[in-house]
């Protein structure tokens, strides 16, 4: 099934009629790659007074509860390549307008015009265009492989669980966070991975991941993956490492063009079998 | 129905008596609620008493068994909204109010539903913060909701039946109605939302049979009315100073105080130029008019979104040596503030919470701001967040141990300057808003000596809260967490004596009564009503 579109697309719009003939499907299909290929870049372009306009209209009527970049607060992150709730871009255009109904999301009476340009804005947000990449990413996938970075990283279903999953990371990080990462990691923690140092009342000592934690008790991961639950009274200590990483620096323990070619590599994972 | 009031109280009296229970019909004149300490059984009116205390007499449940506490029932709401309840419990049932605009009538024994009003909406409500709503009023035979889309309701007690409809504001220009109204003599008072949308505030008195509204009085004076002069050119249309959090009566001196809003846009004070009255004000009105008689503005000019829409707490204390009646109010800007309820005269300001956007209070309680604080393009910094160091959620005073209590937020916020055109409907505050990153928010159940604000106690919990709290004569405070704890602690040591992982956030005040003589508390979490007792 050579025409078979279903992973390139994000909706409705890319899914072929379930009863058309294969030559108006392959019609539809060639429609949604224009419209994927256009969703970071040559789209964004040809519209850039609407994007300035959605940038605007996003600060006064968005920014409040998403933050001023779109990357949460009161409301959810938008930041990310994937909006769980608007999977399309009439999902995205109806939440703007109507809200979402039993969360804090209000709609808004904004004009069609308004509401298509704080979508534009919104799609720009979190989702890295590709990058040109001097490494070769075959080269990078042995590197991956020869650090041993599925230790604590997951791909593909595969690997640690320490770290965050890698699927689509290139669609997430750019090629130049993703080199600080590498480089100096302790200097952008994702969230959700604070490391913990925990003590018990019996004087043992572990370090791991908050996985949890509310007024009376916590859940770490320690670094081989093992899950603890505490009462907080049965600890002496908890101290948060906000600085602190599990994963070491690469600093030094790879060449410039090992660390060119793991980016390009990272870079290329996109989550959605492209690459 | 048309009895003598002495008449009402017996028919309640009978059964009362009766062996067999029977669910009451709700009976609640004025003058069971205006007494309404004198039968700790039943929870008449949004904090307990008119004096919002949300301190109750019961002593069942004590230090020493609430260890035992557990769940009775669980009624679970339809909807996923924030459940923002406050319960109140009149001879037999419960009667709660569900996000958006919905209210319940819960048979108290068992926890199943007698009636429930479902309200239809209209498209296009706008809110800031969820369709939410915070609870009902009773007054004789009638139970009150206020609406998402700005209405008052009348349901009959006994069925949920509409009795009457009014249209409070408009809600296609932003207002709306989350607030539990207060039942006051003949009259319904009920507050507005919508200060992030340029509305004009107000609070209301309504005809309880009639629908027809008594007075308004705008907390934001129109031209020729004192205070108009505080609002530089137009500003004062798109005003803000909402009203949306319940506040509380002196019957001796005949005073109705009520916290107000934001002024509008939130973050942007250049076109508002002046001091913004009344907003982030306690007013003091007279209850049978909406004349104002006095008003304490805690904060002019505000441009950090700080609300003073909490409950103002009333207390007679010896300050000085002198016998004094006073309002205390533990504000979301992070002070907590001690004025006479007669006269408005400020008395106390002093911080609770870590605060930035003050350099100090001076000897009249005006703030003496830090500019660095001021949202920017290229963003500021200032403590706490919009969300504030309090907010809606209700302090509680105890006189067993004269000590109030305040559940505390200590977060921080950055504010980018954007821009503020007004157009009905739509978001009119100024500022784009991320938080203050690498560091965990922290939040506190703190216990302050009352006359002071001074620090006596503290629990951490987790993220900042959004719970209410009760003191009992118990010797407990009730509290809850955002990760969904409902926790019981000695209000004298602040030792936590109890918990319970109810599964969702608690975004409530708690509450406590009597269901057959036994002593029971609820709170609502997640999209549960979770009631609590001892073992029989």
């Amino acid at each position: 099934m050579p025409l078979q579109p279903t992973l390139r697309g994000d909706g409705p719009d890319c899914l072929p009629p379930k009863r058309a003939r294969p030559q108006i499907r392959w019609r539809v299909v060639a429609g949604c790659v224009i419209s994927i290929a256009g969703w970071a870049s040559p789209f964004v372009t040809a519209q850039t007074a609407d994007l300035a306009q959605g940038t605007r209209l996003f600060e006064s009527q968005c920014g409040s509860c998403h933050g001023p970049l779109g990357n949460g607060g009161k409301g959810a992150n938008l930041a990310q390549p994937r909006l769980r709730r608007a999977t399309d871009d009439q999902a995205l255009s109806n939440i703007i307008r109507r809200g979402i109904r039993g969360t804090e999301m209000p709609g808004s009476p904004l004009t069609p015009s308004q509401v298509s340009s704080i979508a534009a804005y919104v799609k720009t947000l979190g989702r890295v265009a590709p990058e040109d990449i001097s490494g070769d990413r075959d080269r990078g996938e042995a590197v991956y492989a020869g650090l041993d970075c599925a230790r604590c990283h997951t791909l593909g279903g595969r690997g640690g669980i320490i770290g965050p999953g890698l699927d689509d990371i290139g669609a997430r990080r750019s090629a130049t966070h993703l080199r600080e990462a590498l480089l100096a990691p302790e200097a952008s923690v994702p969230s959700g991975f604070l490391q913990l140092r925990v003590v018990t009342r019996d004087g043992v000592a572990l370090t791991g991941i908050r996985i949890n934690e509310d007024a009376f008790s916590i859940q770490l991961r320690d670094l081989s993956g093992r899950l603890h639950s505490f009462w907080k009274d049965e600890l002496d200590l908890i101290d948060p490492q906000w600085q602190r990483s599990p994963m070491t620096s690469y600093e030094g323990r790879l060449t410039v063009e090992q660390t060119d070619d793991l980016v390009a590599y990272l870079v290329a994972l996109r989550g959605d079998g492209s690459e | 129905m048309k009895t003598t009031a002495p008449t009402r109280l017996l028919m309640v009296a009978a059964l009362a008596a009766l062996s067999v229970p029977a669910l009451g019909v709700a009976q609640v004149p004025y003058e069971r609620i205006l007494d309404a300490a004198s039968e700790p059984g039943n929870w008449l009116t949004y904090s307990g008493t008119y004096g919002a205390h949300r301190y109750s007499t019961l002593d069942q449940i004590d230090r020493d068994n609430v260890g035992r506490l557990q769940p009775a029932w669980i009624y679970q709401a339809r909807s996923l909204q924030k459940f923002e309840v406050s319960p109140l419990v009149v001879d037999g049932v419960m009667y709660i109010t569900e996000a958006p605009s919905d209210a319940t009538a819960l048979d108290l024994r068992t926890g199943r539903p007698i009636w429930s009003y479902r309200r239809s909406l209209p498209q296009g409500i706008v809110t800031c913060c969820g369709q939410v709503n915070r609870g009902v009023a009773l007054l004789d035979d009638q139970v009150f909701i206020g609406t998402v889309d700005a209405h008052l309701v009348a349901l009959d007690a006994r069925t949920g039946r509409v009795r009457g409809d009014v249209e409070v504001a408009d809600y296609e220009l932003g207002y709306s109605v989350t607030v539990a109204p207060l039942a006051l003599k003949d009259k319904i008072i009920v507050g507005i939302s919508g200060g992030e949308y340029g509305i004009r505030g107000f609070l209301d008195a309504y005809d309880p049979i009639t629908g027809e509204r008594l007075w308004r009085f705008w907390t934001v004076p129109g031209p020729g009315e004192p205070g108009h002069d505080t609002w530089s050119g137009d500003s004062w249309e798109r005003g803000g100073a909402p009203t949306w959090v319940t506040g509380a009566y002196d019957p001796e001196l005949d005073l109705l105080y009520w916290g107000t809003g934001n002024p509008g846009p939130d973050f942007i004070g250049d076109v508002r130029q002046g001091d913004n009255l009344y907003s982030e004000s306690l007013i003091a009105l007279d209850p049978d008019t909406g004349a104002l008689r006095w008003h304490f503005q805690f904060l002019p000019h505000d441009i950090h979104d700080y609300d003073s829409t909490q409950v103002p707490v009333l207390l007679d204390a010896e300050l000085d040596g002198d016998p004094r009646k006073l309002v205390v109010f533990p504000n979301r800007n992070g002070f907590y503030y001690v004025l006479d309820r007669v006269t408005g005269e400020f008395l106390v300001g002093t911080p609770f919470a870590k605060q930035t956007w003050a350099l100090g209070l001076d000897e009249n309680g005006r703030p003496i701001e830090n500019p660095e604080t001021i949202p920017s393009v290229d963003g500021a910094v200032v403590y706490p967040d919009d969300d504030g160091a309090a907010n809606w959620f209700s302090p509680t005073y105890s006189p067993q141990t004269n000590l109030i209590y305040q559940n505390v937020r200590e977060k921080g916020g950055v504010y980018y300057l954007a821009d503020a055109t007004y157009e009905p409907g739509k978001i009119y505050m100024g500022a784009s808003r991320r938080v203050v990153t690498g560091e965990d928010p922290k939040g506190f159940l703190r216990a302050l000596n009352p006359l002071t604000g001074a620090l006596v106690w503290e629990i951490a919990v987790h993220a900042p809260p959004w719970a209410g709290l009760m003191s009992t004569a118990g010797g407990l405070v009730f509290s809850g967490t955002m990760e969904g704890d409902f926790f019981a602690a000695d209000a004298q040591t602040g030792d936590v004596l109890w918990r319970f992982q109810t599964g969702g956030a608690v975004y409530a005040n708690p509450i406590t009564y009597l269901s057959e003589g036994r002593q029971f508390v609820a709170i609502a979490a997640g999209n549960s009503l979770v009631t609590f007792a001892l073992p029989e």
